[in-house]
């Protein structure tokens, strides 16, 4: 029998002195705004004149008609935004890997490069470029769809109501197909050979191999890109932007949580900016992210089945 | 290799900032003014004319302009005032926008310049308080709207210049038959276009000018009225005369459209005529918009639109004084209006136009009677904004997406929802 030894632990200083410079940037940039425009949705100004009014901007922009209006016009073409990023940028970004990772595939990095090409180019080159393409004036869209057949069915897409965020959305997509591809194609790669030939000796090839095999073990890296795509989307701006400018229209029709936020905060024309709406916008803005991000690793993402080799 | 590129770089770099810093100490007796604008158009005639004159004048003053875009400007603008970086001299958007910036301390008094009594009260009204007391930015120039034509497909069509509303759609009507030429060059994408060259444009006519601006602001009429919703009717008949995909067609197509010649009328304001000086190659001219009977009294919008103020917390108030003197001179007006075609001075100075076209616009300032924006003064103080909630009204109308009953109705509700006329 001995006595348990207590060997006293130096203290030790050294976490902190390493954590500190990562800690006090963090925290000056990232936590300090964040409070801060957190703060500023509980004031309001009248007359340079700044009150606290505890959640009275959180009930004017719910409770009145006009601001609740804009309010789930913007929200609600944002979902549908973020509805067509996972219904076409997604699914295509995912089929796009595994056409790469097909082995006898020739010529794949020109192909890697190519289709990664756009998410590198500035939203304002590709809002600018798209905007012309589409141009019922001097865009090649008509005169290609001419040169087919199909005049009769285009239209002054950007500027109608009922496409526009269609239009919008798809351009976005054709930016960011990147993205997902890249992943995809970086989870395909790490499935190790052994798994691929033994399903290949129990005769899944081809497609089948893909659903059977591939598709499962690449699921978390999809539900990663669900999370970034969706994150990417509520704080979407730049786009619309430069393609409809600060109205997003036509009528508010691609008017978005980014482009709402931008137009109060900042102001518009004769409109002058609210700092204090904007902060409200932006604090409900924070609590979706948040809440759909948390919904999701906290409830999905420990449910989801992960495959050690 | 890579670390010797790495130490050149240090020294190239160091090396130049250290010219830089003994540059600008050479430099140092020199103050240098920066302007604030959104003008971005102008930049070229500022950097070549108007700059180069003040500085002949008053050696020892450099002015440097920088303008921002025109949609981004009050944003920036508000912005860069906030943090402190803001310009010597800011150019001022008309009403309350500039009142803003001189009730938030901004922008100083200007009643105390030299030559501040060559403008009269309307011309200081768009940058004066309430009661007229304190101008704070020195008004520079207004615009005239309009429609600009082109001669040589008014001749090829064998159309007549306009005079009444019927005149106008029965050329619109045979330019549109004839086929060669799009009758009218305006797209609803941009919004403030259909507001601002439509509406605000063709408007006055119905609700006689003066009269009926300040009839609304009293709360005697309302935006529901016959002689408000009529300017809405009259827009939605021009998207029959309008190119293919108008609803996509930007600002700029516009122009481009008509500046190639292939449209016939361009619903215009006067600013656009240097831009179109420099591009078309065909003879323009201009009216202005059709009245509703011959004989019929013709009312213009002759807006005051740009002015120039001193910011409170300028390094160098003494030398933005003299610049802001400056501009009420005569020289000023004489090179402004003249290098600038389609900006109208606002002083008393006699200047006499080169350009025929601008010269046609100012002559209207005699054949009619001139009225400012109905949007700009005090209706666009509240939220929602009634300027802004017109443009999308003007454009919707044309769109065909909403009925002019039903966007008055819109614009009159937003209006009584924070407006509460002076009994």
């Amino acid at each position: 029998m001995s006595e348990p030894v207590h060997i006293r632990r130096p203290r030790r200083w050294h976490i902190a002195v390493f954590l500190a410079p990562a800690l006090a940037v963090y925290t000056t940039l990232m936590v300090i705004p964040l409070v801060e425009t957190l703060r500023l949705s509980l004031f309001t100004e009248q007359d340079q004149v700044r009150s606290f009014v505890g959640l009275g901007n959180f009930i004017t922009l719910f409770g009145d008609p006009r601001w609740a209006q804009a309010f789930w016009n913007a929200l609600l073409n944002n979902i549908e935004f973020f509805s067509i990023h996972m219904a076409v940028q997604n699914p295509v970004g995912i089929a796009l890997a595994a056409l790469l990772s097909v082995p006898r595939l020739r010529g794949r990095a020109a192909y890697r490069t190519t289709l990664f090409m756009p998410t590198m180019l500035s939203f304002v080159v590709i809002g600018f470029i798209w905007k012309l393409i589409l141009s019922p004036l001097w865009g090649v869209t008509p005169s290609i769809m001419a040169a087919i057949g199909l005049k009769s069915l285009f239209g002054p897409w950007l500027g109608q109501e009922d496409t526009a965020l269609i239009a919008v959305s798809l351009v976005s997509v054709w930016q960011y197909i990147g993205i997902p591809m890249m992943l995809i194609y970086a989870a395909l790669l790490s499935i190790p050979e052994e798994v691929i030939e033994a399903a290949e000796c129990d005769g899944v090839v081809g497609v089948a191999q893909f659903w059977k095999i591939k598709l499962p073990l690449i699921l978390p890296a999809i539900g990663l890109i669900s999370v970034l795509t969706f994150v990417a989307n509520f704080n979407a701006f730049d786009l619309i932007y430069v393609s409809q400018g600060a109205l997003a229209g036509p009528n508010f029709a691609t008017d978005i949580l980014g482009t709402f936020l931008y137009r109060t905060f900042f102001g518009h024309q004769l409109q002058l900016g609210d700092q204090h709406m904007g902060a409200t916008i932006a604090t409900v803005m924070f609590l979706i992210i948040l809440s759909v991000v948390a919904f999701y690793l906290l409830v999905i993402q420990r449910r989801m089945r992960r495959y050690e080799f | 290799m890579p670390r010797i590129n790495f130490r050149s770089t240090v020294l190239g770099s160091t090396a130049l900032a250290v010219g830089v810093l003994l540059s600008s100490a050479a430099f140092a007796e020199d103050v240098t003014l920066t302007i604030e604008s959104w003008r971005n158009d102008d930049l070229p005639i500022w950097q070549e004319k108007i700059i180069p004159a003040f500085e002949k004048a008053n050696p020892g003053i450099k002015v440097v302009f920088s303008p921002t875009a025109p949609t981004e400007y009050n944003a920036a603008l508000n912005t860069k005032l906030d943090a402190g970086t803001a310009g010597d001299l800011i150019t001022c958007r008309p009403f309350d926008a500039s009142l803003e910036l001189f009730k938030k301390g901004h922008l100083t008094s200007v009643n105390d310049i030299a030559g501040m009594d060559t403008f009269n009260a309307v011309a200081k009204s768009a940058w004066s308080t309430d009661d007229g007391a304190t101008t704070f930015c020195v008004p520079m120039a207004s615009v005239i709207h309009g429609f600009i034509y082109n001669k040589d497909a008014f001749a090829k069509v064998g159309v007549e210049v306009p005079k009444t509303e019927e005149e106008f759609f029965a050329a619109l009507d045979k330019i549109k038959k004839e086929g060669t030429y799009v009758p009218m060059a305006m797209g609803t994408a941009d919004q403030w276009e259909a507001a601002t060259m439509g509406y605000q444009n063709i408007g006055p006519n119905y609700w006689h000018g003066e009269d009926g601006r300040k009839a609304l602001i009293a709360g005697k009429e309302k935006l529901t009225d016959a002689d408000w919703v009529a300017p809405y009717q009259t827009l939605a008949r021009w998207a029959d005369y309008l190119g293919d995909g108008f609803k996509a067609q930007t600002y700029p197509d516009s122009q481009n459209m008509f500046a190639l010649g292939r449209a016939a009328i361009y619903p215009a304001g006067s600013w656009d005529i240097s831009v179109f000086n420099t591009q078309a190659e065909f003879k323009m001219g201009a009216f202005y918009p059709p009245v509703k009977k011959d004989g019929d009294t013709c009312y213009i919008s002759d807006h005051a639109d740009i002015a120039m103020g001193a910011n409170a917390k300028s390094a160098h108030p003494e030398e933005t004084k003299k610049f802001l003197a400056w501009l009420t001179s005569a020289d000023f007006a004489d090179i402004y209006a003249n290098s600038l075609p389609g900006f109208f001075s606002l002083s008393s100075h006699e200047v006499k136009l080169q350009d025929p076209l601008a010269q046609e616009f100012v002559n209207w300032r005699g054949a009619c009677k001139t009225t400012i924006r109905s949007t700009y003064q005090i209706l666009s103080r509240g939220t929602p904004n009634l300027e802004n909630e017109t443009w999308g009204a003007s454009a919707n109308v044309i769109n065909g997406s909403e009925t002019p009953e039903v966007a008055a109705k819109r614009l009159q509700d937003g209006l009584d929802s924070w407006y509460k006329p002076a009994p």
